[in-house]
């Protein structure tokens, strides 16, 4: 955003009590104390406006730290140490209350008196507007918000000041949650509009460059490819106000050099680190290793090609896999094993452990009562972008499945062809994929990954009883009855017929040295609202 | 001017046909890519319709020769495009990133053209000395240190251990804010400004990158300079100067020197031209908001416009840069001009 640096210096100045410039020239990196903190990630913020086409992952940090939701979720403590959004419990944001009608059918939400940043009230015309827009311009935002039911402007009513109306075609336990993404954020619709042009409708033009919500910081500064500079927003109502009065983010690519900055204590979080890393720094500092919930590692076999079309090449290959070995290479042993779990399915807890565990013998029997007793060769596909994990994983299961009669050869794609290979035209017989949920549900996680023709069902699958019960479970109640048999049920087809062998259940790294508060969310970014200077 | 001018146009004009085949051919090559813009930035959860959506938007759904005569229609009004991962102009991208590239490489050019000539002119003075042997072991480490190495050990040695060098953050420290706008050196930016203190920020922030850089570069104008110097002081008229009873000076310096002088610039424009694009991996160690970077990136995620503007700002700078460099001879070599065209 262009700032000037007078203009910067002085909004600055004013902000700050004591008249204090708040980049003291003089201030050396590591000074950075109470006031300030410094986060550096090797991610690159694209845009502020997540609604835009082209915005990438990194960019929904904006939109989780300078915008409000009308409803959050809530924050539990992780078994492992540090917290995590609690997935089954939803809080208020900028709702104050909310009421849903017995056919489950209408949501009414009641707003609180909340103030955009630029003084003017938030009210349910900005809800709707911004709504209208999120399932109105196209593109990721759209195919977000049909996930909760939310597909058409006609549903959201702003019935007074106060008062906002979601209307669904169907009752779903999925419509709240997802009202508490990051995607339908509240946007101050006046200004918006005021800043719109004819062929520019929904403003993304100055939204890319401005962030215009009633979330907990905005963004002062925007150097895109260096950084970004988050500061407070004082009058904020959607929860308790953040410690930190300005957070830098800071862009360094380089592994090696985030690495050296945090050890030497000159920035306070290094976000996303990479396994290795966070495996050795951990003895040195506080290091967060947090399971992404709903996300699984997999090894798919394409059920549309030969010879994975037989059942028992699926197993004997899920019986080959040396999982620990490829959970302590390519993971460094952070996250959560999938593998060794009892055959007996008695809950609904996912990403779960597989009844597989590495057993040659079983691999070789299962080989021998396949068609292909003899062996055959295949290509196994990894995505350049992905190596990280992909190379070292693939090399482990060429080398084991090559123990049962199986050659494989790996290919390498690049990052840019890799979707379109693997899961548009589904074409690789024989790959690793990985697909994470935001919604934490078994179902939610079945509808893409399991369901024919959809998006990451990069295997081919079809199963007729798998189909239908995910479309009977999506937007059923968990505490329904028939709920957990179904979910059981389905876990039970999936293990036998293995379109995908679960590998591990990935972490994400987050080093902290000089701070605390960090809290694990479902959409991979740092929620900045959170943290406050160490021993706070 | 006379020849020398008329020679100089000439090169102009001769750039004009070589720039036209670089935007036909960066066109072409980044619809050959592999790869598809529209799949990329409709997200990872897009569905058929939302990519069709982007596809359309983009442009991407017409048919080549008429996405051909569009962009050709945008670059005539001095429009690169818009780069769909920064979600900026093109150019603005380019004028941004483009000066720290170019601040980075000048300075590391200097830096080892200040070291790498004299070495080069003395080991070929002195051959077999320990000024050659001193000369040949540079040569040979800057050739064989892969500069993200060379970048790593530096950071750990000056920054991690010692902690005397700044933090690798890039062009500046977060406390200091950017010199206002002149050229987007921050060297020259500050120094217009009369900004002693973000002068002196900057430069420490150059410093530890800029080395890297030169000892990379370093190897080859220290080994052309004194091959040059080498086959200068054996040539007959250095022998002719010797019997003529000229200053040891005189002879090394105004005529030896002189001559040996055109291949080392050479050597130092291909150097430069090569070193711009080839400084990524200095980029991502130290942070530095570069263009190598930003071509890789905009490469990865097959980025037309961005990978298209690169390509056409390397093209512009080399022709600019060939253009100085005959220039250059023809300060060394009065013959420049009156022989060729």
């Amino acid at each position: 955003m262009p700032t000037s640096r007078r203009q910067f210096l002085k909004t600055g100045a004013a902000l700050t009590a004591a008249g204090i410039l708040p980049f003291a020239r003089a201030l050396p990196a590591g000074a950075a104390t109470g006031d300030t903190l410094v986060a550096v990630s090797a991610q690159t913020i694209n845009s502020l406006d997540l609604h835009r086409s082209g915005t990438n992952r990194a960019s929904y940090a904006v939109a989780v730290n300078c915008y409000d939701r009308l409803v959050t979720f809530g924050t539990k403590q992780v078994p492992g140490g540090g917290l995590s959004y609690d997935y089954s419990t939803i809080e208020p944001e900028l709702a104050e209350s909310w009421q849903i009608s017995k056919d489950g059918l209408t949501i009414t939400f009641k707003l609180k008196d909340a103030l955009f940043q630029d003084g003017s009230p938030v009210t349910a015309e900005d809800v709707k507007w911004s709504f209208d827009r999120a399932v109105t311009v196209g593109g990721f935002p759209t195919v977000q918000m049909k996930a909760g039911g939310l597909v058409r402007p006609e549903q959201f009513e702003a019935v007074d000041a106060k008062t906002f109306v979601v209307r669904l075609d169907r009752p779903s336990k999925l419509s709240l949650p997802d009202l508490a993404v990051p995607v339908p954020f509240i946007i101050n619709a006046t200004l918006a509009k005021a800043n719109a042009t004819e062929a520019d409708p929904w403003a993304t033009e100055y939204l890319h460059k401005n962030t215009i919500g009633s979330g907990a910081f905005k963004v002062i500064r925007w150097d895109s490819g260096q950084q970004i500079v988050y500061e407070r927003y004082d009058d904020w109502v959607g929860g308790p106000l953040p410690a930190i009065k300005r957070v830098i983010m800071r862009e360094v690519p380089s592994a090696a050099t985030q690495r050296a900055l945090i050890e030497r204590g000159d920035v306070q979080v290094a976000f996303d680190i990479p396994d290795k890393d966070a495996a050795e720094l951990a003895d040195k500092m506080t290091v967060y290793s947090t399971p992404i919930e709903n996300c699984i590692h997999c090894l798919c076999m394409n059920t549309n090609f030969a010879p994975f079309t037989d059942p028992d090449v699926r197993k004997a290959v899920a019986y080959a896999v040396p999982y620990e070995a490829i959970f302590q290479a390519a993971a460094y042993g952070r996250g959560a094993p999938t593998w060794g779990g009892s055959a007996e399915i008695t809950d609904t807890a996912w990403p779960r452990k597989s009844p597989y565990d590495t057993d040659l013998e079983k691999a070789k029997a299962h080989m021998a009562k396949s068609g292909y007793a003899d062996g055959f060769e295949t290509t196994l596909s990894i995505s350049t972008d992905l190596a990280s994990w992909m190379e070292p994983t693939a090399l482990l299961v060429q080398e084991a499945v090559g123990k049962i009669g199986i050659k494989v050869t790996i290919e390498k794609i690049p990052g840019a062809n890799w979707r379109t290979a693997s899961l548009v035209e589904k074409r690789l017989p024989f790959h690793l994929e990985n697909f994470g949920g935001w919604l934490n549900t078994p179902d939610y996680y079945f509808f893409w990954a399991y369901q024919k023709d959809h998006l990451f069902n990069s295997s081919n699958y079809f199963n007729e009883e798998v189909e239908a019960l995910t479309d009977e479970t999506l937007h059923m109640a968990v505490d329904d009855p028939a709920y957990a048999p179904k979910i059981q049920r389905m876990f039970e087809i999936v293990f036998e017929d293995l379109p995908r062998v679960p590998l591990w259940q990935p972490a994400l790294n987050v080093a902290v040295n000089g701070a605390s508060g960090y809290e694990f969310w479902f959409h991979r970014q740092l929620d900045i609202r959170s943290l406050a200077p160490a021993g706070a | 001017m006379g020849a020398r001018g008329r020679a100089t146009l000439v090169r102009v004009l001769q750039a004009i046909p070589v720039i036209f085949g670089v935007i036909v051919i960066s066109f072409i090559l980044t619809r050959a890519l592999p790869g598809d813009p529209a799949v990329q930035f409709a997200g990872a959860m897009a569905t058929d319709e939302s990519i069709q959506q982007v596809r359309e938007t983009l442009g991407l759904d017409k048919p080549l020769p008429q996405q051909f005569v569009l962009y050709l229609s945008q670059l005539a009004q001095g429009d690169l495009g818009q780069s769909l991962s920064t979600g900026r102009p093109v150019l603005t991208d380019l004028a941004s990133r483009l000066p720290a590239s170019l601040e980075l490489t000048l300075v590391a050019l200097l830096l080892s053209c200040l070291v790498s000539v004299p070495l080069g002119v003395l080991a070929a003075t002195r051959p077999g000395s320990w000024v050659d042997q001193l000369c040949r072991l540079l040569v040979t480490a800057g050739v064989s240190l892969p500069t993200f190495f060379t970048g790593v050990v530096l950071i750990y040695i000056f920054y991690y251990l010692l902690g005397i060098a700044p933090s690798p953050l890039g062009r500046l420290d977060f406390v200091y804010l950017d010199p206002p706008r002149v050229t987007g050196f921050f060297l020259i930016d500050s120094a217009l400004a009369g900004d002693g203190e973000t002068w002196f920020a900057a430069l420490r922030q150059l410093i530890l990158p800029a080395c890297t850089l030169a000892l990379f570069t370093l190897a080859p104008i220290a080994r052309m300079t004194r091959a040059a110097m080498l086959s200068a002081l054996s040539a007959d008229y250095i022998r002719t100067a010797r019997a003529a009873g000229l200053t040891r000076g005189k002879i090394l310096y105004g005529y030896a020197f002189r001559n040996a002088l055109l291949p080392v610039v050479t050597t130092l424009g291909m150097v430069f031209s090569f070193v711009l694009g080839a400084n990524v991996l200095v980029e991502k160690v130290f942070a530095w908001p570069g263009i190598g970077s930003y071509a890789v990136e905009a490469l990865v995620a097959s980025d037309y416009a961005a990978v298209q503007g690169f390509v056409l700002s390397m093209a512009l700078l080399f022709v600019l840069l060939n253009l100085v460099i005959d220039l250059a001879y023809s300060v060394i070599d009065p013959r420049f001009g009156t022989a060729a065209k």
